[in-house]
């Protein structure tokens, strides 16, 4: 690809990411309600789709407000790193064989590092607002975010061992003959956990928690402010159901069907199962979501890693 | 450890089978609720099946009212029939508790099956006489409060009945 | 184009951390702190080291500093904190970390002047670093991670001193 070309596909990009968080906030909506008995928005145009619409309106119209108490320099940028860093992570996410911006050789590591800046969002978010509720919620984000990210990296290392290269391409084409879902099951999965909780969605939602904390972190947010930090989260969602697809469920592979297309599938329905998680389980208290991280999920990675790279250097002596 | 790792999966389990259920919502504008015909809703005052208004202006609808919506003004006919001048129910503060229906003596005052009282401007949900009143009988179609109470029957004179105290002679200084 | 990149990276760098030291707001130093470790992470990616420039980020940028601002919001510092801050950082207190940090630019710059050219300009990959960092230099990865360990273990021993303590209470 051209330079041109490059720059041309990734605003399609940009567009395309933008575009589906916002989708998705009705989609997820709609499908809550399938699993809650409930319609979900129905009135606004064709299956309510239209709600997208109604609800930028509404927030694009509203006050934009920065509270006087405010760190009001910080106030501003906070909602705007979560929405960079999380767009510069779709850069490294190979859609198709040749559909790409970045092929460059640290491409998970580049992801890792983009996830992680995601969460000074939440922590300036919460530290600017000079306000409790916000603090705490910031504070638990800390907390929470250092700790996943911990296991979030090991988690991915036995894909990294079974390939012996960071380069997300390299991972997919090296999934030919056998998606890594099934020999990494036990990184797939602790992969998931901590890729809920970097993106804080329920149940692992505790910078917000709204019976607890008002609105967590983003309390002092309106208007178009918040709608960064709801885009944001979005946009999370769908990078790492684009991560867990390249890493884990072999990417654009898969017969008949164009890869584009594979790939929009399988992404499709890892959102479908991140939803159905939000709709089914119960947030946990903040001391039984630590205890999970440290003393299960930890371990757990590093069993996994250890067997991984036992198994791969006797397959290698063999 | 285990247990709570198959509970959580069996949550998830329940919920998907629920993707084949049927929804519980009911779409209200198309698809009307049934309200039954002792609904408490919008408050009306009705009138006696000769066509006479029938609110005494006695009050105790608003001593009733524990939100305070209720205001009216008695006002005497020639006759020496009380009436209210003017009756007031601000439906802003109106919680349609129904304290109002049980309070009046001539089932006057009465609770509807309409909930639909939306208005624009917070003014339009204050109603006057004019917009409570109604033609009907509401309820109670036979009842006529004058020809109930305070009357003599056949075989009981006033004041004789069960629960009743002699009528008062209002010219006598005795307690 | 790419030496143009590596000034202007640099030119970040320098200015964000000269900002980061003379601010008296904890939280604004500590962002200018972050922004200029994210310019060394662009250097380090120009310079061909795409690895080391990864690492930086996501462990200094995106843990260590998440750390730091953890501390500043539990101190919860406020106006007071600011006021003082600023009478700290004004005047006569420059001087004598002034000289000093002179002195060893000085130093820096002569014995830079007879070095040979920075980079090869050649990316490293990164299973070139892992077998260099497990190959030749395995005592020092050995030694790192024994003091890592230490840490864990000190930081262990004061978590569950607290914890007895709380249990006693109960």
């Amino acid at each position: 690809m051209s330079e041109l070309d490059t720059i041309g596909f990734g605003l399609v990009i940009i567009a395309a990411a933008v575009g589906g968080a916002a989708i998705l906030t009705w989609f997820e909506r709609r499908l809550l309600g399938v699993w809650q008995d409930r319609y979900g928005p129905n009135r606004l145009g064709p299956f309510g789709v239209l709600q997208v619409a109604a609800d930028m309106i509404k927030l694009l119209t509203k006050h934009d407000w920065v509270p006087p108490f405010a760190d009001r320099a910080v106030f501003v940028f906070a909602p705007t790193a979560i929405v960079v860093a999380m767009l510069l992570g779709f850069a490294v996410v190979p859609f198709g064989p040749d559909l790409y911006i970045l092929d460059i050789n640290i491409g998970l590591l580049f992801f890792l590092g983009m996830t992680s800046l995601a969460v000074y969002s939440v922590l300036l978010g919460g530290l600017a607002s000079n306000n409790k509720y916000a603090l705490l919620g910031g504070l638990r984000s800390a907390a929470q975010m250092v700790s996943y990210e911990v296991f979030m990296g090991l988690s991915l290392m036995g894909v990294v061992m079974l390939t012996g290269s960071f380069n997300l391409r390299a991972i997919v084409e090296a999934q030919r003959d056998l998606w890594y879902c099934i020999p990494q099951c036990l990184g797939l999965f602790t992969f998931l956990i901590a890729g809920i909780a970097e993106s804080h969605r329920l149940p692992f939602d505790l910078p917000e928690a709204e019976h607890e904390l008002t609105a967590g972190f983003h309390t002092e947010y309106g208007g178009m402010k918040f709608a960064m930090f709801m885009l944001g989260e979005y946009l999370g969602l769908l990078l790492i159901s684009c991560m867990i697809t390249t890493l884990f469920f072999g990417g654009w592979l898969g017969p008949w069907l164009p890869p584009i297309v594979w790939f929009c599938l399988k992404v499709f329905v890892l959102i479908c199962f991140f939803i159905l998680l939000r709709a089914a389980i119960p947030r946990p208290r903040y001391d039984q979501l630590m205890a999970l991280g440290w003393k299960v999920m930890l371990p757990l990675t590093l069993l996994n890693l250890l067997a991984t790279g036992a198994i791969a250097l006797l397959l290698e002596g063999a | 450890m285990l247990s709570s790792l198959t509970s959580q999966l069996r949550t998830i389990w329940t919920i998907l089978q629920h993707s084949f259920t049927k929804a519980e919502t009911v779409q209200y504008p198309e698809q009307m609720p049934y309200l039954a015909p002792r609904y408490r809703g919008r408050i009306v005052l009705t009138k006696d099946p000769d066509g006479e208004e029938r609110c005494v202006a006695c009050n105790l609808c608003a001593v009733a009212c524990p939100v305070d919506c209720i205001a009216l003004q008695q006002a005497v006919k020639e006759d020496g029939r009380w009436y209210p001048e003017f009756f007031r129910i601000n439906f802003s503060r109106c919680i349609m508790c129904g304290m109002c229906e049980e309070a009046c003596p001539t089932n006057a005052i009465q609770l509807t099956p309409d909930f639909e009282m939306c208005e624009y401007d917070r003014s339009n949900m204050v109603y006057e006489k004019e917009h409570l009143q109604i033609d009907g009988t509401g309820k109670y179609h036979d009842y006529n409060f004058y020809r109930v109470s305070g009357l003599a029957i056949k075989g009981k004179d006033k004041g004789q009945a069960s629960n009743e105290a002699p009528p008062i002679d209002v010219k006598s200084l005795l307690p | 184009m790419m030496e143009m990149l590596f000034y202007l990276a640099a030119l970040v760098a320098l200015l964000a951390t000269v900002l980061a030291l003379t601010r008296a707001n904890a939280a604004h130093a500590l962002i200018y702190l972050i922004v200029s470790l994210l310019a060394v992470a662009v250097l380090f990616f120009l310079m061909g080291a795409p690895f080391a420039a990864a690492l930086e980020i996501v462990i200094y940028a995106g843990a260590i500093m998440v750390l730091f601002v953890f501390v500043i919001m539990m101190l919860n510092v406020g106006e007071e904190g600011v006021a003082r801050e600023r009478e700290w950082l004004g005047g006569r207190n420059w001087i004598v970390p002034g000289i000093l940090s002179a002195l060893l630019l000085l130093e820096l710059l002569l014995a830079l002047r007879h070095a040979p050219a920075a980079t090869s300009g050649t990316a490293v990959a990164p299973k070139a670093i892992g077998l260099t960092l497990f190959g030749p230099y395995v005592l020092a990865v050995e030694i790192a991670s024994m003091l890592l360990l230490s840490g864990l273990v000190g930081a262990y021993h004061l978590g569950r001193r607290f914890i007895v303590r709380r249990e006693r209470k109960r």
